[in-house]
């Protein structure tokens, strides 16, 4: 079964399609980069397969069901999460959010959840200020305790809008080496970035501007001719 | 008197709990329109022979409904529609005991309460809606610390933020409904914002944050009595003010302690200035 799979897909808000006809099938572990400018679509795509906006057309599905239905098994990272300043919460409990999927309303938490939650903060490096509150963190910290929060809920996708926005070099090759484990356990991610070394690691690529430029393989997807009409200007070689 | 104090601090508590989530989501202006909202039910009520509390729980069903039918149909933002309900159901309830010339005391009971009127009845009252509010909070304190967060985390997370959204204005709802007797309708908000507030300046979790709040308004009751007995002042419009000036006194302390922190900070380790971003 595809982890992901998207038919004639438009996603878009009221009435107009800010990105049509998307097909694309993404089997486990494999990572999808979505790439493009701010006002693309990106953040529309990935918001539509978390379940947040409809479809507008076509068909999607991921692990086989409507987006939305599974959230114990798909994890969303949005662009900005809010850490709200007035939020009276230290890391670790907004790192135990990301279980509450799997909780539900009455279920107790357990040494399971809690392993889970440490183990989350350790590999993204955020487990040293597990007691702080998180209004007093830089915003570099507060987009680690986030990651964590999504790592904790043991998704089997992830849908990963702009992860490294805000980290320094050695945040963005955590961000890196996150995915990569990620992916050889099983897990299908769908990254949205500016970055286009962000792709290289990707088995499939799509550029998108406001329509799908282009998609497949990175040496496919971005081709000088893509990414001219995309951005107006080429990578250098 | 010691009624007026064991009924006030159940309804610091009871505000606390629902203060905390009115605070974390950003609710004062529902919490503001829910309290003026219930005015008109309650004056209906009062003029049509029945109980304040059902008139006041009518009129919190219909500010809630009309708020949710408002910015669903009609395609406006949330504080429009709120603000939109909120004058027209003040007018409304004020427009209704302005028929009656033997209203005005009423009125003056509706809008500040009369805490030391209160009988073992409206202490009862209030002890059900402390249960009820604390049952509440509890079942669905996963939704609601998600709702706080960000209503697509709630989502994301398979709980419906609407439904959710629903049930802490419902909550929010009976807290109003229940302190009216004591504190007014327009000095309830006080107590729902003013110690939550101040307990969100010192709590790192949730549970902390309503405990102090619950003391805050605990002692701000205390206090705010004992000034109105003695300088013969009105008991709600006291406690409530007392509560607030707790809460300036709390944040200047705090700013204070902060500053000091980072002076400390700052002198011990001159050249750390925060993360270098490439």
């Amino acid at each position: 079964m595809s982890s992901i799979h998207a038919s004639s897909l438009a996603v878009g808000y009221g009435k107009r399609p800010v990105v049509d006809n998307i097909s694309l099938n993404l089997q486990p572990g494999e990572l999808l980069v979505l790439i493009g400018t701010n006002g693309s679509g990106k953040s529309t795509l990935l918001k539509t397969l978390a379940g947040l906006i409809e479809p507008m057309d076509g068909t999607l599905t991921l692990l086989g069901s409507a987006p939305g239905q599974l959230p114990t098994q798909v994890a969303y990272l949005p662009q900005h999460p809010v850490s709200s300043h007035t939020l009276p919460l230290c890391v670790q409990d907004v790192v135990a959010m990301g279980r509450f999927a799997h909780l539900g309303l009455f279920k107790r938490s357990n040494d399971a959840d809690r392993a889970i939650v440490l183990d989350s903060m350790k590999r993204t490096g955020i487990d040293s200020q597990a007691n702080d509150p998180i209004r007093d963190l830089s915003g570099g910290q507060q987009q680690r305790t986030h990651l964590a929060q999504v790592l904790a809920r043991r998704a089997e996708v992830l849908l990963l809008d702009e992860p490294t926005a805000g980290l320094d070099l050695n945040g963005r090759k955590a961000v890196a080496e996150l995915i990569a484990t990620e992916r050889a356990r099983g897990v299908t991610v769908v990254l949205a970035t500016h970055e286009l070394a962000d792709a290289e690691s990707a088995n499939v690529v799509m550029l998108l501007a406001q329509r799908v430029v282009s998609l497949g393989t990175p040496t496919e997807a971005l081709r000088d001719e893509f990414l001219r009409e995309c951005f107006g200007f080429t990578q250098p070689h | 008197m010691r009624l007026a104090l064991f009924g006030g601090i159940l309804v610091a508590c009871t505000c606390a709990i629902a203060g905390t989530f009115v605070v974390l989501r950003g609710l004062a202006f529902v919490g503001d329109a829910l309290a003026h909202g219930v005015l008109p039910g309650i004056a209906t009520a009062l003029l049509l022979g029945f109980s304040g509390i059902l008139g006041a729980a009518v009129g919190a069903a219909v500010m809630m409904g009309g708020v949710s039918i408002v910015t669903r149909k009609f395609r406006l933002s949330g504080d429009t529609a709120i603000g939109l309900l909120f004058v027209g159901m003040l007018s409304l309830g004020v427009v209704i005991t302005s028929r009656s010339t033997s209203f005005v005391g009423d009125l003056a009971r509706i809008l500040f309460g009369e805490l030391l009127g209160i009988t073992t009845t409206d202490v009862a009252w209030q002890f059900t809606a402390l249960v009820i509010v604390g049952v509440i909070a509890f079942v669905s304190r996963r939704p609601f610390l998600l709702l706080s967060v960000d209503d697509g985390l709630a989502r994301t997370s398979g709980f419906s933020a609407r439904l959710f959204h629903n049930v802490m204005l419902t909550m929010v709802a009976i807290t109003v409904i229940a302190s009216f007797q004591t504190v007014g309708t327009l000095l309830v908000l006080g107590m729902l914002i003013a110690p939550a507030a101040t307990g969100s300046l010192f709590a790192r979790r949730i549970e902390s944050m309503m405990l102090i709040a619950a003391l805050v308004g605990s002692l701000s009751t205390y206090i705010g009595l004992l000034i109105s007995y003695h300088y013969d002042l009105a008991a709600g419009a006291s406690i409530v003010l007392t509560a607030v000036v707790i809460f300036a006194i709390s944040a200047t302390a705090n700013e204070i302690r902060k500053s000091r922190s980072h002076s400390h900070h700052d002198h011990e380790h001159p050249h750390v200035h925060g993360e270098i971003h490439v």
